[in-house]
């Protein structure tokens, strides 16, 4: 499949993004300025960009709590993520969600979320909308490996394919649940859960842009043209810990290493369109030094945020009371 | 005897009671943790903030149980065991998470024993941890022990400190009703002294943690130590306050909190849950039900906004009860007359 | 500085107290006191006691106001004769603390001493072993349902100079909780045990009411391990004991229960309060302690009598001193009627079962003096 050029930069700009932002994140955190809980989605960067480089502002996801790669991809803007992040008002949400409740509505993000499986009974609420509306749109679920044992994504499989849904599954399978690895924990395998609940099962290399580009394309196709619901399986590794602070004692030596070493998404992709001749070298770096200012000036920017004030607090729990 | 945190003190409650009984059995998600890590580790966690660390190790497979991130099924399959023989501890991590399996607690361990005509024992004990003061956001740190209290059958546990917590959790274990039990998460690192021994403390007997003349105040949980700094500073300024820590939602004891209102006359309610239908409102109810000639001022309660928890700090610390908040609704009962006069 | 300015100070009762509560001041300002006089009352972790000035003289300044708790150390008053001017005492008062200050955070590292359990032969004792000297130790053995801190005001004064242990009774405080068959023979056998692990030959006992028995039956069974006998309202003395106190203690199970109970205890009611009570409670909610409790009380009070009859131990005895408290209502003083004539018996005037903590100062210069002689 032929990617235009556009789609080709603005991918790898939000890869860019994504991955600084993270990296970004991982130091300021331990300076002990960001409150709160953060996970980082460092090394799983193709697979949210993939699949939402197939998605318009008239699509909707939902995310999890390691949620900032996704809205990135989904095109949420990265200063207001950032001054979210550091608890100020400028913040996408004002400061009252944090990183693991970051949404913005008018880009079809319906939030990160705090609670494992939270998002696939939503995405087929959404799906219904996109259905009933016949606005063409269709939903996607991003959810984990562990996620994936929950009842309310099992019970959202059976209901999306029942209700011939136009969702998507995007299980991003990096191997853990936490502490908990997921030969442990997952029983089966996710392609015998699709079929079973009778939907098409895809799956693909996370740390490969084009593959996840080229499957979630079918799979939102598929879904778009009112078939059903479809499993996209996406294999990742995840470079950091948990959540910031998790010291990863239950991974083997090597195994970070090797992914950051072997498995980059964006060294790939450089290589792969640089090869072909789609993009050059000088392209690519002036996108990594444009982002590296966005990135800088957002952390800038955030640190300077006013504080929000005492009346947000009671702010925004209706429309109207 | 030694200092041990707050989190010692729990971990060693589990201990002491898997050593002595043997159908004493712990699951949750990662409370061993490792498990299909590729550095085959376990015990790699010991729960997300170590409270269970050692446990695994010490009483391996047979006793400690992984969970995959499957709330419903773990809390209902610890609620048949416990009907079943086991007398199984489990762990929720953050209460929150309660809205993935609350039928289980709700319609299922809460009700055999009255459904089933007296018949069934359920001794579950439902460990979690509760509250604000992290920056963990609206799903990660609510106080949610009156939706508990409100549905009969449970029990509902909130230790103060790490003397209490061990004395009421080795308690709950050996309750033969299901037991909720709440860890305030910001109180792990708090010190006391705490007995190496095993010990119980009973459920349904408030503690008063000090006593004074003129005004009541009832706190729970981490409210306490709150209450009894509001209690210190308004000592100085010649107030005399009762502090008393409830140590159970349910069952209430609520011939304390009306003595210490007929000794006072005055009633302050420190609840960190949210205000519609939450502990300071039902106690207020009690009060203004029996003991309402002893009253010589509005009750006051100190509580949060009827909003989600803010993410912010500032907008987080605005929104929690504090001992500032407590010594100035002190003063507001004390005062009640004279500003009446005026 | 004028010379006959005196600092009142947070007194130190006893080895564990860093701190104290200024309870409430017994002198007003402006008023003379002559040495000895109470001054205030200071209410510590286990007990209200009252303070006495050191010295004579006005009491110039409360510097502490009632119900704050200070540091041991602290300045609390100011005792100065009338020529003193206030601007002589105001910086005295700053003067006093700024060294203070400075010098409890350099004094910070220097911790009470801690009890330790050690095993005795099996058995984990709970044990605080303090002092040095010639002369032969002191082994202060608590009475039932007491502990080490029963001798909180005590075990500091008698060990200037000496080495004195006390430690708690199987059953008891932070031992463990086997009471074998709860008789005094058997309390007296773990003495034995204990003297032997330290490797003590011969002690002084000093027995407090149960733990007088148990001194009693050790003068009995191991005469030449017993250099003196000093007993606070000893056991086997006599058949009566107040059975409302042995079963309220065993089955009060909260601090409203309990207070009345602990009240038998002591002449001065007010001296029993909410802390004492949560300090029993805390005891008899450890697993075991409660059995351990009902099964000494069962070998011991049987039918609401003593069971054994000690006084014939006395005729034969090592040097001994009784001290019982007039007003005792658990064991009455009347039990210390008609012993032999070489013994020494004091009875205390407005003073209840626990003369040790009622009339600290009294008992430990009785017993040192008896000791001495
Ligand atoms: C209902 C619920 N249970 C447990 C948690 C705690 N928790 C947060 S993330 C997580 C692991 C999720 O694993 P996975 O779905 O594989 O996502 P990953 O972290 O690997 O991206 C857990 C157990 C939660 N937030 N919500
Ligand atoms: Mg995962």
């Amino acid at each position: 499949m032929q990617i235009a050029r556009e789609t080709l930069l603005r991918s790898y700009r939000a890869m860019r993004t994504i991955r600084d932002f993270e990296e970004r994140l991982h130091v300021e955190f331990a300076t002990g300025e960001i409150p709160g809980f953060v996970h980082l989605y460092c090394g799983e960067e193709a697979s949210g960009v993939g699949v939402c480089a197939n998605l318009t502002d008239s699509d909707t996801i939902s995310s999890t709590h390691r949620g900032h790669g996704h809205c990135i991809a989904k095109g949420v803007e990265v200063s207001g993520m950032m001054a979210e992040i550091y608890g100020k008002s400028t913040g996408v949400c004002r400061g009252k969600g944090g990183s693991m409740h970051i949404a913005d509505l008018s880009r079809g993000m319906l939030g990160a979320n705090g609670i494992v499986g939270g998002g696939p009974p939503l995405m087929c609420g959404a799906a219904l909308s996109h259905k009933v509306l016949k606005d063409g749109g269709v939903a996607v679920a991003f959810y984990g490996d562990g996620a994936s044992n929950e009842g309310s994504t099992l019970e959202s499989l059976n209901l999306a394919t029942v209700w011939k849904l136009p969702v998507v599954f995007v299980v991003e399978d990096n191997g853990y649940g936490e502490a908990t690895g997921s030969s442990f924990a997952v029983a089966g395998t996710q392609k015998a859960r699709a079929e079973g609940f009778g939907m098409p099962y895809m799956e693909c290399d996370g740390s490969d842009f084009f593959a996840v580009h080229q499957t979630a394309g079918e799979a939102i196709a598929h879904a778009r043209a009112g078939n059903g619901p479809v499993m996209l399986h996406v294999h990742l590794a995840r470079w950091y810990g948990h959540f910031e602070g998790d010291a990863m004692s239950y991974r083997a030596a090597g195994e970070v290493a090797e992914a950051r070493r072997d498995h980059d998404c964006l060294v790939l992709f450089r290589r792969k369109v640089t090869e072909a001749g789609l993009l050059d070298d000088a392209e690519l770096d002036a996108i990594d030094e444009s982002v590296r200012d966005e990135i800088e000036s957002s952390v800038v920017a955030a640190k300077a945020a006013p504080l929000p004030e005492a009346a947000d607090l009671l702010a925004d729990v209706y429309v109207r009371y | 005897m030694s200092k041990k945190s707050f989190r010692q003190a729990i971990n060693e409650a589990l201990r002491l009671e898997m050593r002595r009984d043997p159908r004493v059995i712990l699951m949750g998600e990662d409370v061993a943790g490792g498990q299909g890590g590729s550095a085959g580790t376990v015990d790699a966690w010991g729960g997300v903030l170590g409270v269970t660390k050692g446990l695994y190790t010490e009483f391996g497979p047979e006793r400690v149980f992984d969970t995959p991130i499957t709330e419903a099924s773990y809390i209902g399959a610890a609620a048949g065991a416990a009907a079943t023989g086991l007398r199984p501890v489990a762990e929720l991590m953050f209460v929150d998470f309660v809205g993935c399996c609350l039928d289980q607690i709700m319609n299922q361990a809460a009700k055999f024993r009255y459904m089933f005509g007296g018949k069934a024992r359920t001794p579950l004990v439902i460990r979690a941890m509760f509250g604000a003061g992290f920056n963990a956001a609206a799903q990660h740190s609510q106080a949610l022990y009156p939706l508990f209290t409100h549905i009969p059958g449970l029990k509902v546990v909130i230790p103060s400190s790490p003397y209490e917590a061990k004395g009421l959790l080795i308690e709950a274990i050996r309750d033969d009703d299901p037991v909720i039990f709440l860890e305030h998460k910001v109180m792990y690192d708090d010190e006391e002294e705490v007995p190496d021994e095993a010990y119980t403390i009973p459920f349904g007997e408030a503690n008063l943690t000090r006593e004074g003349d003129d005004v009541t105040i009832v706190a729970f949980g981490r409210m306490v130590k709150l209450a009894n700094e509001a209690a210190d500073r308004l000592e100085r300024q010649g107030i005399g306050c009762t502090v008393i820590d409830p140590r159970t939602t349910s069952p209430l004891d609520r011939d304390t909190i009306l003595d210490c209102v007929a000794d006072t006359g005055r009633l302050v309610i420190v609840d960190e849950s949210s205000p519609r239908c939450n502990m300071a409102a039902d106690i207020s109810a009690l009060v203004a039900e029996e003991a309402f000639d002893a009253l010589k001022a509005p009750i006051r309660r100190v509580i949060p906004p009827h909003t989600p928890v803010p993410f912010a700090s500032v907008l987080e610390a605005l929104y929690l009860p504090d001992a500032a908040k407590i010594e100035a609704a002190v003063k507001a009962v004390m005062n009640h007359n004279v500003t009446e006069a005026a | 500085m004028n010379a006959s300015i005196t600092p009142i100070t947070m007194p130190k009762f006893g080895l564990a107290m860093t701190e104290g509560k200024l309870a409430g001041w017994m002198v007003r300002p402006g008023a003379t006191v002559r040495a000895g006089d109470d001054l205030a009352d200071i209410e510590t972790s286990k007990i209200t006691n009252a303070y006495e000035s050191p010295a004579a003289g006005i009491l110039r300044r409360q510097v502490a106001q009632e119900g704050e708790t200070l540091a041991v150390g602290a300045l609390i008053g100011v005792l100065a004769d009338a020529e003193a001017t206030d601007a002589e005492i105001d910086a005295f008062i700053a003067r006093f603390n700024a060294e203070f200050s400075a010098g409890s955070a350099e004094d910070a590292e220097e911790a009470p001493p801690e009890p330790s359990v050690i095993d005795v032969k099996g058995r984990a004792l709970r044990v605080l072993d303090i002092g040095h000297g010639d002369g032969d130790p002191i082994v202060l053995i608590h009475g039932f349902g007491g502990d080490i801190g029963n001798w909180l005001f005590n075990h500091a004064a008698l060990a200037e100079g000496r080495r004195v242990i006390a430690f708690d009774l199987p059953g008891h405080g932070g031992s463990g909780k086997d009471v074998g068959d709860g008789t005094l023979a058997f309390f007296s056998t773990v003495v034995v045990d204990l003297l032997d692990t330290l490797g003590i030959d011969r002690a002084h006992l000093v027995g407090h009411s149960l733990g007088g028995g148990v001194a009693l039956t050790t003068v009995k069974n191991a005469p030449s391990r017993v250099a003196s006998l000093a007993l606070l309202a000893p056991a086997g003395l006599g058949p009566d004991v107040n059975m409302a106190f042995i079963d309220g203690f065993i089955t009060a199970d909260r601090q409203k229960t309990l207070i009345p109970v602990l009240s038998y205890l002591v002449h001065d009611k007010g001296l029993i309060g909410r802390k004492m009570a949560d300090d029993v409670l805390r005891y008899k909610r450890l697993d075991g302690a409660v059995d351990a409790l009902r099964r000494v009380a069962a070998a011991n009070f049987a039918d609401g009598k003593q069971t054994d009859t000690l006084r014939p131990v006395l005729e034969s005895a090592p040097p001994t001193l009784i001290i019982w408290g007039k007003d005792d209502e658990i064991l009455p003083a009347s039990h210390a009627a008609g012993l032999p004539e070489a013994v020494t018996v004091v009875i205390l005037p407005d003073t209840g079962h626990m003369p040790q903590m009622e009339r600290s100062d009294d008992v430990n210069g009785r017993i040192r003096a008896f000791l001495a002689r």
